[in-house]
């Protein structure tokens, strides 16, 4: 089963300056009793985004286009907090393709790139640089690891598994399955 | 398991020895290693879509001998008589956990249901039914698996499409970590005890100090932990970015195995327990990372901002001048810069989570507040951390002690640890809570958490405001 390859995203930019963003504030938790995929948009930083009664807030992030900035610009240690892949869905949902920060949190990361969610670590001076400039056009090129946004260049270093699934739409869950003998040897060999 | 070729006489550390013994297939320049997975916890929040993607794909569940299930995050935990029904926050939660319940029966998984006795929040009720055990791979779509590494478990939470793989391969792609000891040494004063040692290590790493890498906590100080203990320390693991949290087994870890459940009976017991006296690091093995504490110099700790590193000693006072996050931190909690933490009012008190919800917690808790009151106007929740250690606790009375004081006495569930079955707080209260997160909002919108351990908690209720329950604790001793 193949997904659509990612090899390059280029989108203008948002920003969401500050470290260590959780995944309570990506998602709230109460809005996990989902059992479904998709229909996340609006969970999506929610309590940032909305009023207790429903209303929207006036945070910057209601001020973002949707259909044109797709590549979030974020603090250090995005992500950080559960294992929730209803953190990397809801982005997804709201229509964010990449995230460009100095550092991810781990769990969040692998889930990102298991849902076409670019994640991209850079290094903190140009890091800096493109947390003061709001809607840049970036350019995400997967197959290099690296980032354009005009005179600014970084690159970036993806596990390099995850680097084939994004740009040959490999699943990997398939690429597992492949392995079912080697599974089954290990499972017989160490049989209790 | 296999034992390591005599070949391989290089130093390896606990976490290596447990990594190497699951690895089916080793880490490539193309690929990660895959790692055989001993046991997968699932719970009903995180595993939903996991099935329908299984299914989608005409996919079995390849070792359902291996997975356990159980009803946490969604369920209430209001009082119920024996038999009745839960009733939950809304529809959704109600259907989230009905799915649950059809994917184990019809994927032959044992659950431990809503009348089950053995039903629990997940990180408590794995080690508790002895299905935890040393030297094994432990896996669930849940931060906080990282509790069961106290065990010398590599535990290690998962996302939902992660949950899938487990369920259809009983293997998942992982790349290797990196390590990092953290020794404690000295001896933890008395009335400090394992959650004042995690918020304090937190605190020194940062809240992605530990980004990448397995700690292995080390030392005296972690030597004399008990079981219970040890459990909260490497469930906050992941309060440092960490991606599990280890201790060797010891003597301790054996004594608290010992005839549980599911745990190896008889001879087995004795050859297992030899295997797992192996698991240790090696006197010469290398850490990617070194960090040392002096356990001795430690204090009760509480957190005055909106991340758990944002933790102080209780007598200490909020940052005095603070720029950028604190400052926020401190505008979200309510704090002036510089004030004394002790003496902040509070507004509730939420003892339970996978945290210190267990009978040891409680006990702790219970010792501070027995004969005394819950402050008036204070909200005080006592959540006990699955049904065995409900019945213990009330066994031992400890129930009626907190009733007596004024909390309320619970049903078992995550509760307002992470507030999504109608367990919150409100807009601008404080909650000095015993769970893992004070994210801003964690415990109901504009909620200001204030994470403490279950004495400083109990003490805290009392109160009416964070104190130190030393104080209370000395008191108690001169009476």
């Amino acid at each position: 089963m193949l997904s659509e390859p990612i090899k390059a995203i280029t989108a203008r930019s948002f920003v969401i300056r500050d470290s260590n963003v959780d995944t309570d504030q990506i998602i709230p938790a109460r809005f996990l009793t989902t059992t479904e995929r998709g229909a996340l948009a609006d969970a999506c930083f929610h309590d940032w985004r909305f009023t207790p009664e429903g209303a929207p807030t006036d945070h910057p992030l209601n001020r973002v286009d949707r259909d044109t900035q797709r590549i979030l610009i974020a603090g250090d240690n995005f992500g950080c907090g559960s294992s929730r892949e209803h953190a990397p869905w809801a982005l997804r949902d709201f229509g964010v393709e990449a995230v460009i920060t100095s550092r991810a949190a781990d769990i969040f990361k692998s889930n990102a790139l298991k849902n076409g969610l670019v994640v991209c670590e850079i290094d903190e001076a140009a890091h800096a640089a493109l947390l003061d400039r709001e809607d840049l056009e970036v350019t995400v090129d997967v197959v290099n690891q690296t980032i354009t946004a005009g005179n600014i260049t970084a690159s970036f270093k993806l596990d390099p598994f995850a680097r084939t699934c994004l740009i040959e739409g490999v699943d990997p869950l398939g690429y597992i399955l492949n392995q079912s003998d080697a599974i089954a040897r290990f499972e017989q060999e160490h049989a209790a | 398991m296999k034992t390591p070729s005599p070949s391989d006489t290089s130093p390896k550390t606990l976490f290596e020895k447990v990594w190497d013994l699951h690895l089916i297939e080793p880490e490539t320049e193309a690929a990660p290693a895959l790692v055989y997975v001993d046991l997968h916890l699932i719970h009903e929040v995180t595993s939903p879509q996991a099935f329908t993607a299984l299914e989608e794909r005409g996919l079995k569940v390849r070792r359902p001998d291996r997975v356990f299930g159980t009803l946490d995050h969604s369920t209430p935990t209001t009082p119920r008589t024996p038999g009745a029904k839960p009733i939950y926050i809304n529809a959704a939660a109600k259907k989230q956990v009905e799915t649950l319940e059809d994917n184990c029966r019809r994927h032959g998984i044992r659950l431990a249901g809503w009348d089950s006795p053995e039903r629990g929040i997940v990180h408590v009720i794995g080690p508790e039914l002895g299905l935890t055990q040393p030297g094994m791979t432990i896996v669930c779509g849940d931060s906080h698996t990282s509790t069961h590494g106290a065990f010398g478990a590599l535990a290690f939470g998962i996302g939902t499409t992660e949950v899938g793989h487990v369920l259809a391969t009983q293997s998942l792609l992982q790349s290797k970590p990196k390590t990092m000891r953290v020794t404690v040494d000295g001896r933890l004063p008395h009335g400090v005890g394992g959650k004042d040692l995690i918020l304090a290590i937190i605190a020194e790493l940062g809240a992605g100090g530990a980004a990448g890498h397995v700690i292995e906590y080390a030392g005296a100080a972690i030597e004399a932990l008990s079981m219970e203990e040890r459990m909260t320390v490497c469930n906050m693991s992941i309060e440092a970015g960490a991606r599990a949290g280890m201790i060797a087994p010891d003597a301790t870890t054996f004594a608290w195995l010992e005839g549980r459940k599911h745990a190896p009976k008889g001879a087995a017991w004795e050859a297992a327990k030899s295997r797992w006296a192996g698991l240790k690091s090696d006197p010469d093995a290398v850490f990617d990372a070194e960090v040392r504490l002096d356990g001795s110099k430690l204090a009760p700790m509480v957190t005055w901002g909106d991340s758990p590193d944002m933790a102080a000693p209780i007598d200490a006072s909020v940052p005095r001048a603070p720029e950028g996050p604190a400052a926020e931190a401190l505008s979200y909690m309510g704090f002036k810069a510089g004030e004394a933490l002790m003496g902040e009012t509070i507004d509730a008190v939420f003892i339970g989570s996978c945290t210190n919800a267990r009978l040891s917690d409680l006990r702790e808790a219970a010792a501070v507040i027995a004969g005394r009151h819950v402050k008036q106007g204070v909200r005080m929740l006592v959540v006990p951390g699955s049904e065995e250690v409900k019945r213990q606790a009330e066994a031992e009375g400890l129930d009626a002690i907190f009733r007596t004081a004024g909390a309320e006495w619970r049903e078992p569930g995550c509760s307002m640890c992470i507030a999504m079955n109608g367990d919150t707080g409100l807009a601008g209260e404080r909650i000095v809570s015993t769970s893992n997160r004070n994210f801003a909002g964690r415990q109901g919108r504009g909620v200001r958490t204030i994470l403490a351990s279950p004495a400083t908690a109990a003490a805290s209720a009392i109160a009416g405001a964070i104190a130190d329950p030393r104080r209370i604790l000395e008191a108690s001793h001169a009476q």
